[in-house]
């Protein structure tokens, strides 16, 4: 009667690995570690798509594929609009990110050059160079499916780290400080 | 007017996920190919949406894009590589049969599998047949069956 016993416990075993994996997953999607919705990037390891340089917002220089290769040390790329929310939540931690001396380049994506301008003029401009990506076809080149979008580079011009959604404190402590510790 | 309105059935053409009739190829049988293609491309949006059928910005974005390539005499295999090339095999609504995925292409044959075992475990045998009665039973049998 083993083969019963075998059966009978079957459905447990199933439903205690289940609920295991279950478990296991909505424990790192609270803790931010893991978004069912996340796309990986296909960047990762390389140095990012060749393309022209956007115009820029505002008076500071735009950027192009060429000034990223060319800036020799570690940089954050961001993708933003005025018209997104989490781009609002993300604000904060790109102005302490600044202060602490990694620069951040902006690229306004899909946003009216007024709006963007005014995003960051109310705000604070925590970006080195911003350029504008008005028809977002460059944003497509680099695998950007919605904005904030930030891309860590170390200093030669590789794709290290990429984050889909805002850089929140807790990603910025556990992620990218760790990360630009061991690329400094 | 009855059949005034079959006439305009039969006229209609199939309809088109796609709102804009702007964006459609001038050629039907490029537009065709692009809309194959499409709809094995994922809305990155949505998510469970293809391009073709959904409404998101970026999906109108990759339908044009993907309908430029079609037009410029890319392959339908071109046209979807292209895309993977960006935003990797997820955008695929039909993942490809790699090492990653080999479990998720498996788990039909493995599901017969594991039913075909419970069933095979959960068959029953033949009862063995009953130990012959013993003395005082038989007796007591004889006793209870006599008239």
């Amino acid at each position: 009667m083993v083969n019963r016993r075998v059966l009978l416990l079957a459905p447990l075993g199933v439903a205690v690995v289940a609920g295991a994996g279950f478990w296991t997953v909505l424990r790192r999607m609270k803790a931010g570690h893991f978004d069912p919705h996340d796309v990986p990037s296909q960047l990762i390891g390389r140095a990012p798509p060749a393309f022209e340089p956007l115009p820029p917002l505002g008076s500071g220089p735009g950027f192009g594929s060429a000034d990223l290769a060319a800036a020799g040390r570690p940089l954050l790329v961001n993708f933003f609009a005025s018209w997104c929310v989490p781009c609002v939540i993300e604000h904060p931690v790109l102005m302490q990110l600044a202060q602490d001396g990694l620069p951040v380049w902006g690229v306004a994506y899909k946003d009216k050059p007024d709006a963007a301008a005014g995003f960051i003029e109310r705000r604070g401009n925590p970006f080195a160079r911003v350029a504008q990506d008005v028809p977002g076809r460059v944003a497509i080149e680099w695998g950007v499916y919605g904005v904030p979008e930030s891309y860590l580079l170390d200093r030669q011009g590789v794709v290290r780290w990429r984050m889909a959604g805002p850089v929140t404190p807790s990603i910025l402590a556990e992620q990218l400080r760790p990360l630009l510790r061991s690329l400094a | 007017m009855i059949r005034a309105l079959v006439l305009l059935l039969l006229l209609a053409g199939p309809a088109h996920a796609v709102s804009d009739p702007a964006e459609m190829l001038p050629d039907p049988a490029q537009e065709a190919r692009a809309e194959t293609v499409g709809r094995q491309l994922r809305c990155l949006v949505c998510q469970n949406e293809s391009i073709e059928d959904s409404n998101a910005d970026l999906a109108r974005d990759l339908r044009r894009l993907v309908r430029a390539r079609i037009a410029g005499g890319a392959t339908d295999d071109q046209a979807v590589d292209w895309v993977v090339a960006r935003y990797g095999d997820f955008v695929r609504l039909r993942p490809p049969v790699t090492w990653v995925t080999a479990l998720l292409w498996a788990s039909p044959v493995l599901a017969v599998v594991a039913g075909l075992g419970l069933v095979w475990m959960g068959r029953r045998r033949p009862a063995p047949p009953p130990a012959p009665l013993t003395e005082a039973e038989r007796a007591r049998l004889a006793d209870l069956t006599s008239p």
